[in-house]
């Protein structure tokens, strides 16, 4: 299964391949139907709907590939470290990504808010968003309408358990494929995807019930904004890691990964520990303090 | 199944070129696609070029006689951004696709499919760019972004459908670039000949580590903020909105965190040829390669928080100003060092004068030119006259034309004997070199003063006095575009003509290093068994 080439085999330079170009085509066909869309012309579905089904299809093609050019045993050490370090500077720079919402958030709260409540005087108080406007956090919705914020203790701090436990199940999975206990293998995997969907429910009924119940949404103020979009972006990456745990999961089955070599399953732990990282300086930072 | 195992099996039996557009659309070779890089960018630097000379035109005379002021705002935006995006970065990440594998001494880059992903992300974020011109020709929308390169908020969130494709385009760009940035990082750490320690890398790899490292870390910054955006413009947010509790200033943090490290970005792969250059032309060894790879470091690092002295006309508090100020000069440091480098390398040598050095020393001067004036606008209270200005667009164009573009220049007429074979006409370079270095000067030179007469950057019009010197400017510009035909001609001669002579496989008499050692044009394959390094 993983026969390891010897020690002085040249490293692997794949033949052509479609599949680059073709993930790119996707890429721009999503990109483009997105900006017809949001300017309101309907045929952006086309390219829109044509862009993600191409994603998909070139994504899962591609990734097959690797799977079977792993299985053949191309791949020797100098490959794996190329994937190894490949796989930390993407985490890299997905960690920049959120971290430069996290400095949105900081700035908001910090600089802007309190700066735009230091004009309340009489004299300037032309240059407030809304009368009254006072240097608290949340700042209000435009115009000051009033919303709730999601408590943190409720559903949020559930969520916090629940992704902490997956972080456990998946080191369970990993010690298991260590010890070549498959068994605790696929429970360990199964547990972690069944979490991470469990998350992402609570995380929906969360957002509907702070769009219908508290009147929290996109459009309140800087504060809406902040919170949706860093839950948002986590959530995405909630839902990428479950599928990608899910393809794990597949490859398990099908008797993929040896105690010594299962790259692709670590990266996939990584990427888990990455965004359950992300998920505890949320629940501090914009549900709690 | 069984095709992966017989390339397993016998990796050197493919030594059959794979044919025709294939070769190009689904290529894995790092020459192809650094070859693919390479004439796109040129291709881009083009395009930029035909809308700088729309710019100069407008430009020649006051009043408003070639563009409405609508499209005035849309060219100059789409200039800046062609340049940037399209052109000196593809330009320098083709050289690293085609270069460092050969001169570490790799079989290829490491991740040869990503490699072509990034690649081909290019395009379409170009023709997102100027889509909106073909849509309205149809009739549609407003015509593409008119903010200028920098899209501050609010004229970006309240602009029409172009600044969205705009956006788009952004990300695209940022997810090609982070995608070459970790191939070349993860090439450099890892397929390295045997015996090259991290000390004995070539500079020019080691300027795309740092290069990388920085894209790495700035990039994903601006694709969050050009999200924010469209969220902005679309969705009802208020980041970047006073009415909600947001700010505009954050969007200019958030585009010069970017912003700044993007212009070393820019600068250091062709800081890092030029130490390559020099020293193969005064025949001695390069001078301080530690002391080069620490500035790259050092210039990396601070790159990082300095961003706001682009923003001092923004209301910051003083201390900020100071702290910035302060910051931004100390960037001098290292990059003097670079500097005393390049002379200590000089310095005795038996030089002579090929075009590579004459493009390298041309750096040297207009590039120091563009350093000295970024000092003087770093100056918090003096750049309340400048910011703005055109002697602030005069700063950039030294240090951006004068350093990427010209070390652009010195790279390829250095490398191309390599890549094909063939030796350019020496005497045509030698015109181009000459033809470009006066027509720079007649161009930019005058904008300093227009700069601090008052004239504003980015306004179509201006007042009666500053006519004469825009006129010298625009008749340089002319002259300055028309002499890149030579740079073109001389390329595309050398690349498919058939006479001319040929390279040796050291092309230069003192140049160095491992792709010297290949034969010219070097085979499709290289290096598939590790070269022994001392
Ligand atoms: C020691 C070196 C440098 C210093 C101290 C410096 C300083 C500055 C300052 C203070 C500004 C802002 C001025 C204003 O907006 O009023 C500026 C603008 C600029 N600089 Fe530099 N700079 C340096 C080197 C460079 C280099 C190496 C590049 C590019 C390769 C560069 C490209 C630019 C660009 C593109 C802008 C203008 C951006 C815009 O507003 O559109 N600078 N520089
Ligand atoms: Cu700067």
């Amino acid at each position: 299964m993983s026969a390891v080439p010897d020690a002085h085999h040249p490293y692997y330079v794949p033949q052509p391949s479609p599949y680059p170009i073709l993930l790119s085509g996707a890429v721009f066909l999503l990109g483009l139907g997105l900006a017809l869309l949001v300017n309101s012309f309907a045929a952006g579905w086309w390219p829109l709907g044509l862009g993600a089904l191409l994603l998909a299809g070139t994504l899962t093609a591609w990734f097959g590939r690797v799977v079977g050019e792993t299985r053949s045993g191309v791949y020797g050490h100098q490959e794996e470290r190329s994937f190894r370090w490949g796989m930390m500077w993407f985490i890299a720079s997905e960690l920049v990504f959120f971290a430069s919402l996290f400095g949105v958030l900081f700035y908001e709260r910090n600089i802007a808010v309190p700066w735009l409540a230091s004009f309340t005087s009489r004299a300037w108080s032309a240059y407030t968003p809304w009368p009254h406007f006072s240097a608290t956090w949340p700042s209000g919705g435009p115009a000051g309408r009033p919303f709730q914020v999601v408590a943190p203790w409720g559903v949020p701090a559930v969520n916090t358990l629940i992704l902490l436990s997956s972080g456990a199940t998946v080191t369970w999975a990993h010690l298991g494929l260590r010890a070549g206990r498959r068994g605790q293998l696929k429970a360990g995997l199964a547990l972690t995807i069944l979490l991470g969907a469990l998350f992402l429910a609570l995380q929906i009924h969360e957002f509907s019930h702070a769009y219908t119940r508290l009147g929290l949404t996109l459009h309140s103020g800087v504060y809406g904004a902040t919170f949706f979009i860093l839950t948002g972006f986590h959530g995405l990456h909630v839902t990428i890691g479950t599928i990608m745990l899910s393809a794990i999961l597949l490859r398990a089955l099908k008797g993929d990964f040896s105690p010594e070599r299962h790259f692709a399953f670590e990266a996939v732990t990584w990427y888990w520990h990455f965004v359950d990282v992300v998920w505890l300086m949320l629940f501090v930072f914009v549900y709690w303090l | 199944m069984s095709a992966v195992n017989s390339a397993a099996a016998h990796p050197e039996e493919h030594h059959d070129l794979p044919r025709g557009m294939k070769r190009w659309l689904y290529a894995t070779n790092h020459k192809d696609i650094g070859t693919m890089y390479l004439v796109f960018g040129t291709l881009m630097l083009f395009v930029g070029g035909l809308l700088a000379e729309l710019i100069r035109s407008e430009l020649m005379t006051p009043a408003m006689r070639v563009l409405s002021p609508e499209a005035y705002n849309q060219v100059i935006t789409v200039h800046g951004l062609v340049m940037v995006f399209a052109a000196v970065m593809p330009l320098t990440a083709g050289l690293a696709n085609y270069l460092i594998p050969l001169m570490i001494g790799a079989p290829d880059m490491a991740l040869p499919r990503l490699n072509n992903w990034g690649f081909w992300l290019l395009p379409p974020a170009a023709v997102l760019l100027v889509l909106p011109w073909g849509l309205k020709l149809l009739g549609i929308g407003t015509g593409t972004i008119d903010t200028g390169w920098t899209m501050y908020a609010p004229l970006s969130t309240q602009s029409g459908p172009g600044a969205d494709f705009a956006f788009v385009a952004v990300l695209l760009l940022g997810l090609s670039s982070t995608m070459a940035s970790i191939n070349i990082l993860v090439t450099v750490l890892n397929q390295r000949a045997p015996g090259m320690t991290m000390m004995k890398v070539p500079l020019f790899a080691w300027s795309w580590v740092i290069t990388a490292l920085l894209l790495i870390a700035v990039f994903p910054a601006l694709m969050a903020g050009s999200i924010m955006q469209i969220t902005d413009r679309h969705f009802g947010t208020h980041f970047f909105s006073a009415a909600g509790g947001g700010d505009p200033v954050l969007w200019e943090h958030i585009f010069w965190f970017f912003g700044h490290p993007e212009v070393y970005i820019l600068l250091l792969p062709t800081a890092g040829v030029l130490p390559h250059v020099l020293s193969t032309f005064s025949r001695k060894p390069i001078y301080g390669y530690e002391a080069q790879v620490y500035s790259f470091c050092a210039i990396g690092v601070m790159s990082i928080v300095v961003w706001a002295h682009h923003m001092f006309t923004s209301g910051m508090p003083t201390a900020a100003n100071i702290y910035f100020m302060l910051s931004t000069m100390a960037i001098s440091i290292p990059v003097a060092v670079l500097f005393f480098c390049w002379f200590g390398t000089l310095w005795r040598g038996s030089m002579t004068f090929e075009t590579p050095m004459l493009f390298a020393l041309g750096y040297i001067v207009l590039f120091g030119i563009g350093g000295l004036t970024g000092l003087v606008l770093s100056d918090a209270a003096a750049d309340q006259q400048y910011h703005n200005t055109y002697f602030l667009v005069a700063h950039f164009h030294y240090a951006l034309f004068g350093g990427p573009v010209m070390g652009l220049f010195a790279a390829f007429y250095y490398y191309l004997p390599k890549m094909t074979g063939r030796m350019f006409s020496e005497r045509l370079g030698r015109w181009h070199f000459w033809l470009t270095l006066i027509a720079f000067n007649v161009v930019f030179l005058p904008q300093f003063l227009l700069g601090i007469a008052g004239m504003p950057r980015r306004i179509p019009d201006y007042a009666l006095q500053f006519a004469p010197l825009n006129l010298v400017s625009s008749l340089g510009a002319f002259v300055l575009g028309a002499t890149q035909l030579l740079f073109l001609y001389n390329v595309l001669r050398t690349v498919f003509g058939k006479s001319g002579t040929k390279a040796t496989d050291r092309v230069w008499e003192g140049a160095q290093g491992l792709e010297f050692t290949l034969p010219s044009p070097p085979p499709f394959h290289t290096f598939s068994t590790p070269p022994v390094t001392e």
